[in-house]
């Protein structure tokens, strides 16, 4: 066991864990930030997607020795009152069939979004494939990606 | 919005609140043409069946309790929109809260099935418009003016000669002293303000912002966390346990075997995903030990049996087929599929002296709490079960394993604790959709018509997986339909559009090979079908005739079929749950393989009640039915699975999905279900347009490992 400090969302958590453990079970287990998903463990899904120093990355794959001082943002802290223009087009076009992928397929898209603001949809296509939605709702995955392009 | 709360708590609510009008009803009454509205005072006494309440505070509150598990079928927000449109409440006021199950009066709460909507639909509607009777009569009573004068509309009584007006909170306490009246007038369908709108998901707020509401996120202070190990594979059983490495590694509390079960119990999910790698089980035969290589062996055998049980049968069969001009057979096979959930298996239990607590994802509550009432020895009652959102269900939830393992690692540790499966045990856990092989034989006479017709339904743990009713059933004056199982230790379960969701491709992929053989256009071919089940049915018809040509024709129309040069079509209709959907998919050729361009379908479910939710149903169905037609694959070697994490099993992804075009009939017939019904025609509509594209029939899924999508098999 070993004590992590760790800056998530703008606060600083601290946690008394092995140095292997996902920061995917950090989050959920030791901080209550149940917003990031499990789905598979191994990187193959894209549920428990975070921003790491503004890029996705997958927390499940993700030891918390590895994450030092670099900042961390979940889906609870991408915005303040759940307006972050990606948030914003979910809402609007009504992505969500069970919700599970959601918060993963967010927090994917605001990063891609971050790096490429005006993508074309083979872009969208691209940046989004490794993202499983069992419930299929990939066609309003793409539209609200597009539709959260003209927010921003 | 998304609360949860007991009746309990609910009643007591109602009870002390004493401002308000309050409305019980039940929500999947059996006498779906009288269902009973009734008042606070019966509801308080506890002597009304029903498992839903309207409420509207005198601060012009409503709130609807869904008692229905919600696993994104949308039925959390359909649902409250009927009751809302005929109580023609402003929806901007309306909140749906999702009650709890905790007595026997909650009855038939299940979600699986898209028979949830027909039932709920007239009773939905009569609450609603027995609430605004109640406010109108509140109002006519309050003004002393005649009840002709007055009128609801958007939240508001309004007396139209003289323009007063008021919003239903302060009109509810005085409308909840009247008497409930017995027979209101449901709206007129031209009528409705809400009902075919598209509106979003009463969720959406906590989906985006990551709100604990999924059964892993639940939480309960003290609460311990356990991961199983099964046997590794089926017909295996666990022979001896040695748990000392795995006891003595940090943050475990507990290792328990019970039923061919090793839990590892501690605090961290972590920990105890690690620990449970350092068990070192070994496991005995129990039963059969199976491979996909036996499964061949054993369809072969199946296909010629004579003990296949009979389930339907018209006219001479075999003079059919010893006249026939001509006789097409084919074989269709489809492997096992996991379910999948986004969300793996996971459940809360906490049993003690006095009762026992359930929390999590499941489809049926009724019978988990049913379930572990026998398990334990204890009275239903004592049983309560709290729903969470489900991240995703396809069947699975339907079964009550794991809130049984939950409940009874819980009873021996006597500690709360969650079961959380890995994605792992989830794929590997058992509960699939049954491997099935199918034999179809058809007779043309010399004039290309179909005479005769031959089914079998070979399966393994499939009950019957023949739907000996279904199309082309009445349609063909000899037909026989038979089926066989094979009993097996690998266990099965409902997967989403139970049995039809092989079904309906093989079937329609046959009828295409069928119509081809006739040098009939696929469209025409099955309209002549009809048209012969219309004017002299073989035996009874069991689907709408007229229904069914009016998908038909209009996914012909959209899709331009028959008029396109650039792209190969195919065509596939099936009614199934309820349902009525034709799809035509558009395939083109590329790089030498066959690329899904895009997919139409057009929709009978009667009245759309939710535009947004059932587009995304059938969307979200025709996508999954793609998916697995193309992709899904579990296989065995000697019990264990070949495949137990996305990196080894492969569900669609972006890329992969074709365009997708829905259109509804809509005909103002009481709605059926969206959740199940699209996906049965999509794998045969796909089929047929790559044969036409690449001259290939796909027989066996998934596609991707049949030609031409893969080079063909040596033989
Ligand atoms: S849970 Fe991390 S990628 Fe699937
Ligand atoms: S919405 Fe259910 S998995 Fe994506």
């Amino acid at each position: 066991m070993a004590n992590y400090k760790l800056q998530i969302n703008g606060r600083t958590y601290q946690a008394d864990v092995e140095p292997d453990t996902p920061l995917l079970w950090v989050l959920r287990d030791d901080f209550g930030l149940v917003g990031t998903k499990y789905g598979c463990g191994i990187g193959a899904c894209g549920a428990c997607t975070v921003h790491l120093n503004g890029q996705a990355i997958r927390s499940c794959t993700l030891p918390v020795a590895a994450v030092g001082t670099q900042k961390v943002v979940t889906i609870e802290g991408l915005s303040q009152n759940g307006d972050h223009p990606v948030q914003k087009a979910w809402d609007e076009v009504d992505v969500a069939q069970c919700g599970y992928c959601q918060a993963g397929q967010i927090m994917t898209a605001a990063a891609f979004l971050k790096n490429t603001p005006k993508p074309t949809a083979d872009q969208i296509d691209n940046a989004m494939h490794a993202n499983i939605c069992r419930c299929g709702a990939y066609h309003r995955i793409k539209e609200a990606v597009k539709l959260a392009s003209t927010k921003a | 919005m998304a609360q949860s709360t007991s009746r309990r708590d609910f009643l007591k609510m109602a009870a002390t609140a004493g401002g308000g009008l309050v409305l019980g009803f039940n929500w999947f009454s059996a006498k779906a043409e009288m269902p009973s509205v009734v008042s606070k005072t019966v509801l308080a006494a506890g002597k009304a069946e029903f498992n839903s309440f309207l409420t509207i505070s005198s601060d012009n509150i409503i709130t609807i309790f869904s008692p229905n598990p919600e696993l994104g079928q949308n039925i959390k927000t359909s649902f409250p929109m009927v009751v809302a449109e005929e109580l023609d409440a402003d929806w901007k006021t309306v909140s749906v809260v999702q009650a709890a199950l905790d007595t026997k009066k909650f009855q038939r709460q299940v979600t699986g099935g898209s028979g949830a909507v027909p039932h709920s639909w007239m009773i939905l509607r009569k609450a609603g418009a027995t609430a605004r009777a109640m406010l109108v009569e509140a109002a006519s009573k309050r003004w002393n003016v005649p009840l002709s004068e007055c009128s609801a509309s958007d939240g508001f009584v309004i007396h139209s000669t003289s323009g007063k007006k008021l919003n239903y909170g302060e009109l509810a306490e005085e409308a909840s002293k009247l008497a409930v009246p017995s027979d209101v007038k449901l709206k007129d369908r031209k009528d409705f303000k809400l009902i075919g709108k598209a509106l979003r998901n009463v969720e959406n707020k906590n989906i985006i912002t990551g709100k604990p509401m999924f059964g892993l996120d639940f939480h309960r202070e003290g609460m311990l966390l356990a991961m199983i190990q099964r046997p590794e594979g089926f017909g295996m059983k666990v022979k001896s346990v040695d748990a000392a490495a795995a006891k003595a590694m940090p943050g475990i509390i507990d290792v328990v075997t019970f039923k061919n079960k090793v839990a590892v119990v501690g605090k961290s999910t972590w920990q105890i995903n690690k620990a449970r790698k350092a068990l070192k089980i070994e496991y005995e035969k129990e039963g059969n030990i199976e491979s996909s290589a036996d499964h061949d062996k054993i369809f072969a055998e199946l296909l010629n049996s004579d003990k296949a049980q009979v389930r339907r049968m018209e006219g001479d069969v075999e003079s059919a087929f010893k006249n026939a001009a001509k006789v097409i057979k084919s074989e269709y096979q489809c492997p096992f599929l996991p379910h999948n959930p986004m969300e793996p298996m996971n459940f809360f239990a906490h049993v003690r002296e006095d009762g026992v607590e359930l929390a999590g994802p499941t489809q049926t509550p009724d019978s988990a709490r049913k379930g572990v009432a026998r398990l334990l020895n204890i009275s239903e009652d004592k049983v309560t079960v709290e729903i969470t959102r489900l991240g995703g269900g396809f069947g699975r939830r339907l079964m009550t394993d794991y809130v049984l393992e939950a409940a009874e690692l819980s009873s021996i540790i006597k500690a709360p604790v969650k079961v959380i499966w890995t994605r792992e045990d989830d794929m590997a856990g058992g509960s699939y959709r049954p491997s099935v092989r199918y034999r179809f034989e058809a007779a043309l006479d010399a004039s290309g018509n179909m005479v005769g017709y031959k089914l079998r339904g070979a399966g393994i743990n499939a009950g019957n997986p023949t739907r000996e009713n279904n199309f082309p059933s009445g349609a063909v004056d000899h037909l026989l339909i038979d089926s066989i199982e094979h009993k097996s230790p690998i266990t099965t379960a409902p997967w989403r559009a139970p049995i039809t969701n092989f079904l309906g491709y093989a079937e329609q992929a046959f009828l295409d090979e069928v119509a081809e053989a006739a040098k009939n256009d696929p469209i025409e071919f099955r309209l002549g079908l009809l048209e012969k089940a219309k004017t002299s049915p073989a035996g009874a018809v069991r689907y709408d005739i007229d229904r069914m040509i009016g998908v038909i024709k209009l996914a012909a129309e959209k899709s331009g079929w028959g008029t396109k040069k650039d792209v190969s079509q195919g065509f596939s209709v099936y009614f199934s749950h309820a349902s009525y959907v034709a799809q035509v998919a558009d395939v083109l050729v590329k790089a030498g393989k066959p690329v899904i361009q895009k997919i139409y379908a057009a929709v009978d479910c009667g009245e759309v009640i939710n535009l947004s939710g059932a587009r995304q149903q059938v969307m979200g169905g025709i996508v999954d039915g793609l998916g697995h037609a193309m992709y899904g694959n579990l296989t065995f070697k000697n019990g264990v699975p070949d495949q137990n994490n996305y990196n080894k099993y492969r569900l669609i992804r972006m890329k992969e999905v074709p365009e997708v075009d829905v259109f509804f009939v809509n005909n103002g017939i009481s709605p059926t279900g969206l959740g199940e019904p699209a996906l049965p025609p999509t794998g045969g509509a796909v089929a047929n347009a790559i044969f036409k594209a690449s001259g290939k029939r796909l027989k066996n899924q998934p596609f991707i490992l049949e030609e031409p999508y893969a080079k063909a098999k040596s033989v």
